[in-house]
């Protein structure tokens, strides 16, 4: 244990996800230690992206303004919709330039475990974006683990309707993964090699 | 295979011991509380990513340290192959196979051994679920896949049951509960593949474990297998259901009849699951079944002939791991087990190892073990390798 505000900082690092005593204690010595860093800017940063970023009204990105640049886009097609899990999927799949229609963040997967049911996804948000006929095509993109498919199954269901193509990203993704870590060129064939799932 | 070089860092009551060991019979003599076991269970732990006795890694790290490290030199016919593990206190565990990284999962691919231990007897008159850990550890060994479906399995189950008991609280009815179905279909087709591959197993391992017996008790006796499957209604892990004669099962099972009759089973399950809010048949409620000329083991058996039957489970397994192996033969562990055995068993437990490469046994008592096992003597105490005898 150290003393007060050291410890303070340690306990408020060790918080954040993926980062564990050691690290939390090793980042702490980082910001006390180091002349070039810049803890004012950080700390700027943090508030700012509180105050500035908000989540896309319409596909749940993360965004500065109401809606998000992909949405805004008009070079990008709007007839194609990929369902993810999370914000940060968004980029992955960005990455690997093999997508040009928009997106809908879910906001996680089903998973009762962890207390999540289909009324705690953004389910209702995209049926809604659906509703008028422009949208010919949904890509499942789910994370390739028991939650993803569950979730991908559920939505492939609800779905079902006349001129809708509804389509699964193939496999080749690391099974138990997340999508997150695939890498761009996994991913990308993965895109490709989509496959229409049958309800 | 066998192990010609083990060295231990910091594991269970080991700071450091490096002991080199030969083909054939090793033996390991200490008084009790001395780290006989521990020696074995750091090699178990190569072959099975844990140990039989806790289930956590914890223990095995020496008080007050953070990690222990698990070496063992191993020669596979011509070639040698250095296996290493580091167990970590907070952060996840590394392996090292000829000094470049590996996974932890893939140390088995390398290293396989068959622990035979006193808590065995367990496997005859304890309860279904150490004969489910004994079957699944044999699968995992034979095809490292396997350990993906059963661990989904398992995750399945816990979302599924977790749903059953939100929905009972929420007093919502069952075909109101859409999501109900995506989990069944998970539940089926990979309980399915459970049941299938172990049926498989088990009919492989009946004559191993028929001839084991035989070899064991000194004379001929039927010693059959036999799966009980939840979802015919034979539930051994509850007292309060009526076992169904017709749910056991001998020959190897198809995998689409399997799904429909699981299936089947949650179909009509579903009231009642829903009111108690658990998943009442599936892999993770079947039995394996012992019988012994006829009557099941559990129950019937003597306690010689109930070890009769557990040194055979372990042998069969053996033997079938032998048959499939490219990297040898499996190493035999044996942790005290011959203080359990009159002297006529024994004997032919030392004559049924004998022809396996490598077989390391513990005892308190040197006395216990029989002379041809002897070859090789290691003495242990107080967390040190005293001196080595030949
Ligand atoms: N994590 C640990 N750190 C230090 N000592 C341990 C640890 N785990 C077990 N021990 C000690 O190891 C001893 C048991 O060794 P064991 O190999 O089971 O004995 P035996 O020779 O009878 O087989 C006990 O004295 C126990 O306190
Ligand atoms: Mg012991
Ligand atoms: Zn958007």
């Amino acid at each position: 244990m150290y003393e007060g505000i050291v410890q303070e900082l340690i306990d408020e690092l060790g918080r954040l996800p993926g980062i564990g005593p050691k690290s939390a204690q090793r980042i702490a010595f980082h910001i006390l230690q180091t002349e070039t860093f810049d803890v004012r800017r950080l700390a700027e940063v943090l508030l700012e992206v509180r105050e500035k970023v908000r989540f896309c009204t319409i596909c749940g990105n993360v965004s500065e303004q109401e809606t998000c640049s992909i949405c805004r886009d008009p070079r990008r097609s709007h007839t194609t919709i990929c369902v993810v899990e999370e914000a940060k999927d968004v980029v992955a799949i960005e990455r690997t330039r093999e997508f040009r229609g928009l997106y809908h963040v879910l906001g996680g997967a089903i998973s009762p475990i962890d207390g999540i049911g289909p009324d705690d996804l953004r389910i209702r948000e995209l049926m809604q974006r659906l509703g008028d006929g422009t949208v010919t095509e949904v890509i499942i993109a789910t994370d390739p683990n028991l939650e993803g498919e569950a979730t991908a199954t559920y939505l492939t269901r609800l779905l079902v309707q006349p001129n809708l193509r509804v389509s699964r990203l193939a496999s080749g993704l690391p099974v138990g993964g997340d999508l997150e870590y695939a890498d761009e060129v996994t991913l990308g064939r993965a895109f490709e090699g989509r496959r229409t799932v049958e309800a | 295979m066998f192990v010609s070089r083990l060295s231990l860092t910091d594991f269970r009551n080991y700071e450091r011991a490096d002991v080199e060991l030969q083909p054939g019979p090793d033996l390991f003599v200490g008084s009790n509380g001395q780290g006989k076991t521990n020696l074995v269970e750091a090699l178990g732990y190569l072959s099975t990513l844990g140990s039989h006795r806790v289930s956590t890694d914890q223990a095995l790290i020496r008080q007050g340290t953070d990690a222990a490290i698990v070496r063992a030199l191993l020669q596979h016919g011509e070639r040698q192959v250095l296996v290493e593990l580091q167990l970590n206190r907070s952060s996840p565990n590394r392996a090292q196979v000829n000094r470049s990284q590996v996974k932890p999962r893939e140390l088995p691919r390398y290293f396989s051994s068959v622990l035979f231990a006193p808590e065995d007897l367990a496997l005859v008159r304890g309860d279904p679920s150490g004969r489910r850990r004994f079957l699944d550890e044999l699968l995992v060994l034979r095809s490292p896949r396997l350990s993906g479906v059963l661990a989904d399995y398992e995750r399945v189950l816990r979302q599924r049951n977790t749903l059953l008991k939100s929905a009972r609280a929420a007093g919502v009815k069952g075909n109101q509960l859409g999501t109900l179905d995506i989990w069944d279909e998970r539940l089926v087709s990979l309980g399915a593949e459970v049941m299938v591959a172990r049926s498989a197993l088990v009919t492989e391992l009946t004559p191993e474990v028929t001839k084991a017996y035989t070899t064991i008790a000194g004379e001929q006796h039927d010693a059959a297998l036999a799966m009980r499957l939840s979802m015919f209604g034979g539930d051994g892990d509850d007292d309060a259901v009526e076992v169904e004669p017709d749910a056991e099962r001998s020959g190897a099972l198809d995998v689409e009849e399997t799904a429909q009759a699981f299936k089947a089973a949650l179909e009509r399950n579903r009231r009642s699951e829903l009111e108690r809010a658990v998943t009442l048949a599936g892999p993770h409620r079947d039995d394996l079944v012992l019988r012994l000329n006829g009557m099941p083991a559990r129950g019937y058996a003597s306690h010689g002939e109930s070890w009769s039957f557990a040194l055979s489970l372990k042998l069969a397994s053996a033997e079938v791991l032998r048959r499939e192996s490219s990297t040898g033969d499996p190493v035999l562990i044996l942790d005290d087990v011959f203080a359990e055995l009159d002297e006529s068993r024994r004997e032919r437990l030392a004559d049924a190892v004998a022809d396996y490469e490598q077989v390391l046994i513990t005892a308190a008592v040197f006395d216990d073990v029989p002379d041809r096992l002897a070859a090789h003597v290691v003495r242990i105490r107080g967390g040190r390798i005293l001196e080595a005898e030949e």
